[in-house]
């Protein structure tokens, strides 16, 4: 069983469509750590042993969060500040992250096609995240490919629920080590390792 | 002297000091200075107000001396005294041994007797402990190299006087000890061995009283809580002490300094110093004004070259022995210069040891009334010396590596923060301050407490901080801010007050009771003012939201725009309250208030703060839109 560990961030769940609906799911599913940064920290003040334990703990780490102007939420930022330490995520010492996958699962207002060298955004989501696949590259984890619900606004509650449950079954099929995750950074979506052919075992 | 004269002398020195103190201030002589000028002016001399009778009053306010060392030993700790033992002995020391060696044989080479000349020696070269070491504090040089130097060699000189009294009849060949001065000392007719046991019988009854008797007996008196008692114990402690040194014929003034050092960790120490202060102050003024009455203008007309002459020899004399101390005790220039300056007068001692030679017959009448002459004048010419440093030469050398070295010590005494009331709120706040490292000086009423407080090795003073010599005494001066959490609304009010009328540079952080007391916090112009139970209830409300499902981080912000919101409505309400020239004092106008306050609350929607995040303007927008571009 491989260890995942969800870190959320929502400031204002309670208007939110998309991550309320995400999260009832993701809470439910046995084995997955879920972590609420606002809930924990609704001060910011983080709590960084914890934190830091937390992720020891576990093998895969998911950012989830919206993907607020091409980015995160700000108590992402202070976590990334202030649990990333030297000596400890990064540097001559610090190992402790080393071979863990680390990635995003993000809800994006635009349409896929929007976020392309010729649409709205001009760049691609993978662009857009770089500073977080380079992050995870520095404290030597492999950056997993992202998972990402687009075009939020306009979805409905069925597409919503529809959306839940793909990430149920991905997060499932990682818990499960139902396929060989040496391939996930080549991937462009995490969405796409249903596809995979499961690990024979 | 019937009661009448008493209150008119009091009358005409009390005028003279009102009058001259405040010009010669304005004119940036000191109040040293405007205290000799009103003595010269209201003596025998000018307008002749007083008249002989001005010796007398200088011996009576002689014991202003007595308190001024009882409250510098009190600021002084052991520690830093101990620190200073090498400048005390060696530099007090040297000083003392070379001036009135260098004095004395002058003094025999133009022809004085042996036993007159080294007299006159050991006379001269004490200084002036009354007025250097006020012009040092008047003018903020006491922390400076040379202020310490300056204080450590005074208080040799203060030890010195003792073997000297004692020397002084064997100079005079007759060891019939004088009885005048020191009257009736108990040390007379013991041995050797027994007197010296006297002397430090009563040194450890000091110690002992003030490390052991004292404490209690403050805290008694503090329950009392009649304020004057207090004022009371202080001055029985300085009396007692000065009389318990003249019975063992001791220096007063010594044995007040070292019931200081003694209390100087006390926690009563503020109220002590800001009882004795007042006393001290107005006696020091009285003695220099009596210094100054006693200059005998007729004198030194007679022989005015003559008397000149010997002022500015003795001094030059003394000036350059203490430059080449401080030379050798590594002053910097200027500070050795200031050192120099300070110490070069001949001091108040010399006129209870010249009034000594002259019953030991050591010297003639007329020598001594001219010696007195020339004591005098030298000491009213040394606050002139020190403006002629602080005015022509300190400026030269603005840049003093000495201000730079000691600027540690000041913070290490004078703490930033001055805490009032440190009952359940105030208690909360200082602990606070002091996990990061910020120690407050804490003004407390409560006895008990005060006491407990002590016992954790905590910082904390008796008093009550609306009183301005106890804010003073506290550093007010120097600290940066006031948090005031005391418990009664009518004390807090008194309290800022006096700190905005004194002490306008210090911040005051205020906590309030309710909102009567903001307004009137308000009204006084008061920035900071904490209403003592609003963050509580806030966090009440916080968790209860939670506890109802709500989001932490949602809650949080939510009492925060609250609060804010509730600031704003108070501060209409307060402007309110002042058009209408009203005060709300009635139940009913209470709930009327709170009517207010709460209608202001439905009016506003704060749970829709925070609307850039997920805004339904922009799923709108995009719902409304055919083109799927965004």
């Amino acid at each position: 069983m491989a260890r995942v560990l969800i870190n959320f961030a929502h400031p204002a769940l309670e208007k939110s469509r998309v991550h309320s609906q995400l999260m009832r799911v993701v809470k439910k599913i046995p084995g997955i750590t879920f972590n609420d940064l606002y809930e924990q920290y609704p001060d910011l003040d983080i709590n960084v042993a914890r934190e830091q334990q937390l992720l020891e703990q576990h093998d895969i780490i998911f950012m989830q969060h919206p993907f607020y102007w091409y980015s995160a939420p700000a108590i992402v930022k202070q976590w990334m500040d202030l649990v990333l330490e030297h000596g400890w995520a990064y540097g001559h010492t610090g190992k402790a992250l080393t071979g863990k996958y680390f990635g995003n699962i993000i809800s994006a207002g635009g349409a896929e096609h929007s976020y392309s060298a010729e649409g709205h955004h001009q760049h691609t989501i993978r662009e857009f995240l770089l500073p977080f696949i380079q992050t995870a590259k520095l404290c030597n984890m492999h950056y997993a490919a992202p998972f990402v619900l687009y075009g939020v606004h306009r979805q409905d509650v069925s597409d919503i629920q529809e959306d839940a449950a793909q990430l149920q079954q991905v997060l499932e099929r990682l818990r499960d080590d139902k396929f060989d995750l040496t391939p996930l950074p080549g991937l462009d979506y995490l969405n796409q390792i249903i596809q995979l052919p499961a690990q024979t075992q | 002297m019937d009661q009448h004269s008493l209150l008119f002398q009091a009358m005409v020195y009390l005028a003279a000091a009102i009058v001259f103190v405040p010009i010669a201030k304005k004119m940036g002589l000191g109040a040293v200075l405007g205290y000799l000028i009103a003595g010269i002016i209201i003596g025998p001399s000018l307008l002749g107000f007083i008249g002989r009778e001005g010796e007398d009053i200088m011996h009576f306010a002689e014991f202003g001396v007595v308190m001024m060392l009882f409250l510098i030993g009190i600021e002084l700790e052991p520690a830093l005294l101990w620190r200073l033992r090498s400048s005390i002995l060696g530099l007090g020391g040297l000083q003392v041994i070379l001036s009135a060696a260098a004095i004395a044989g002058i003094a025999y080479l133009i022809g004085q007797p042996l036993n007159t000349s080294l007299a006159l020696g050991m006379i001269l070269s004490l200084s002036s402990t009354a007025i250097v070491l006020q012009t040092l504090n008047e003018k903020g040089w006491m922390g400076t190299s040379a202020g310490q130097s300056a204080f450590s060699v005074l208080l040799f000189q203060d030890i010195a006087v003792i073997p000297m009294l004692a020397i002084f009849p064997l100079l005079a060949g007759n060891a019939t000890p004088d009885t005048t001065t020191h009257a009736a000392s108990l040390r007379d007719n013991l041995p050797g061995w027994g007197q010296t046991l006297v002397v430090l019988g009563a040194v450890a009854t000091i110690i002992i009283a003030g490390r052991y008797l004292v404490r209690p007996l403050m805290r008694i008196i503090a329950r009392t809580r009649v304020r004057e008692l207090f004022t009371a114990t202080a001055l029985l402690m300085v009396v007692a002490i000065a009389v318990l040194m003249n019975l063992v014929g001791l220096s007063s003034a010594l044995g007040a300094f070292l019931g200081g050092v003694v209390l100087a960790n006390s926690e009563y120490r503020h109220e002590l110093e800001s009882d004795i202060e007042p006393f001290k102050g107005l006696l020091l003024g009285l003695f220099f004004i009596a210094v100054g009455a006693s200059i005998d203008f007729r004198l030194i007309m007679q022989q005015p070259w003559l008397i000149m002459g010997l002022v500015v020899g003795i001094m030059a004399l003394k000036g350059i022995v203490l430059l080449m101390l401080g030379k050798i005790f590594k002053l910097s220039t200027d500070q050795n210069l200031l050192f120099a300056f300070a110490l070069a007068d001949i001091g108040e001692f010399a006129f209870v040891l010249l009034s000594f030679t002259h019953q030991t017959r050591l010297m003639s009448e007329e020598m001594t009334a001219m010696m007195t002459a020339v004591v005098a004048i030298s000491m009213a010419l040394t606050p002139l010396i020190m403006l002629l440093y602080e005015k022509v030469i300190q400026p030269h050398y603005t840049r003093s590596e000495a201000k730079a070295e000691r600027a540690a010590d000041e913070i290490n005494e004078k703490n930033a923060v001055i805490i009032a009331g440190f009952g359940r709120f105030g208690s909360m706040t200082g602990r606070f301050l002091r996990a990061n490292g910020i120690n407050a000086t804490i003004l407390d009423l409560d006895s008990d407490r005060v006491d407990a407080l002590h016992n954790l090795g905590i910082k904390v003073y008796y008093g009550d901080a609306s009183r301005y010599d106890l804010l003073a005494a506290a550093g007010a001066a120097d600290a940066k801010m006031l948090i005031i959490a005391t418990d009664h609304a009518e004390q807090t009010l008194e309290i800022v007050k006096m700190a905005q009328r004194y002490f306008p540079h210090l911040q005051l952080l205020v906590r309030a009771e309710n909102n009567e007391d903001t307004f009137e916090l308000m009204d006084l112009g008061v920035l900071h003012i904490y209403r003592e139970t609003v963050d509580t209830s806030l966090r009440v409300g916080v968790d209860a939201l939670r506890m109802l499902g709500n989001r932490a981080y949602r809650s949080e912000r939510a009492a925060r725009t609250f609060l804010r919101q509730d600031e704003r409505t108070l501060k209409g309400l307060s402007a309110l309250r002042d058009d209408k020239k009203q005060y709300i004092t009635s139940m009913k106008e209470r709930i009327e208030e709170m009517q207010k306050l709460i209608a202001s609350d439905r009016e506003k929607t704060w749970l829709d703060e925070g609307q850039g995040w997920d805004p339904e303007t922009l799923r709108d927008e995009i719902r409304g839109e055919k083109s799927d571009e965004v």
